[in-house]
C-alpha cells in the first residue's frame, strides 16, 4: 500500500480526524514490537482508553510520512483529537504529572484511572 | 551507527549556550541515552516544542544515528 507522499499525508489526516485517540506504533496493540511503543500502548490500556493503533511497520511510506507530518523523528506518536501529543517520553512525563488524564478530561476522551498503579 | 555522550552535549550546547545538559548512557552501546536539558529558551514552549528544538540541535540524527534518547526538558 505504499502511496505517493500526498496520499500518505491525506491518509494520516483522515485517520487522526476519524479517531479520538490514535497511536502510530511499531507493532499493534496486542503485540507491540518495540519497547517505546509498548510503553505508550501499556499506558493507554492501563487507562482503559479506546484507541486506534496504526502499525507503521506494515508500510514504510507511513512510517516515514508520519515523521514528516508531525515534525517528530521517532515512533511511537500519540494523537488525541487530531493533535500531536508526543512520543514515549512526553506521554510518560504527562502521565506522571497528571497532565495526560487532564488532557483526556479536557478533550472529552473517556478513560478509567482506577486500575492505574502509581 | 552510534554517538558518544560528549557529541550529544556539544551539539545541544552549540544551539543553547546557556543550557544545563545531563546525559546518561543507558546501555553502554552508544545508542541508548537519557538526557535532561534545561535552558531559559524553553520558557513558554510546550513539551513537544522543547523536544523538537533539541532534535533540531541534534541535526536530524535522532531516530537515525541516535536510536534512543530518553529526553526530559525544562526551562529552569
Amino acid at each position: 500500500m505504499s502511496t505517493p507522499q500526498q496520499d500518505v499525508e491525506d491518509w494520516i489526516r483522515k485517520t487522526i480526524a476519524a479517531n479520538d485517540v490514535v497511536l502510530f506504533m511499531k507493532g499493534n496493540k496486542n503485540m507491540p514490537q518495540c519497547g517505546f511503543s509498548a510503553q505508550v500502548d501499556h499506558i493507554l490500556r492501563a487507562l482503559n482508553v479506546d484507541f486506534k493503533d496504526v502499525n507503521v511497520m506494515q508500510d514504510m511510506s507511513i512510517r516515514e510520512g508520519i515523521k514528516t507530518f508531525s515534525n517528530w523523528p521517532t515512533i511511537p506518536q500519540l494523537y488525541v483529537k487530531g493533535e500531536f501529543i508526543g512520543g514515549c517520553d512526553i506521554v510518560r512525563e504527562m502521565l506522571q504529572a497528571g497532565e495526560l488524564t487532564a488532557l483526556f478530561d479536557d478533550r472529552g476522551v473517556s478513560y478509567d484511572a482506577s486500575k492505574l498503579t502509581a | 551507527m552510534a554517538m558518544d555522550a560528549g557529541e550529544i552535549e556539544r551539539l545541544i550546547k552549540a544551539r543553547f549556550p546557556d543550557a544545563q545538559v545531563e546525559i546518561r548512557d543507558l546501555a553502554g552501546d552508544g545508542d541508548h541515552y537519557a538526557a535532561h536539558v534545561v535552558t531559559a529558551e524553553f520558557k513558554g514552549k510546550s513539551r513537544v516544542q522543547q523536544h523538537q528544538l533539541v532534535y533540531e540541535a541534534l541535526g536530524g540524527r535522532m531516530g537515525g544515528e541516535l536510536h534512543a534518547l530518553a529526553l526530559t526538558t525544562g526551562s529552569e
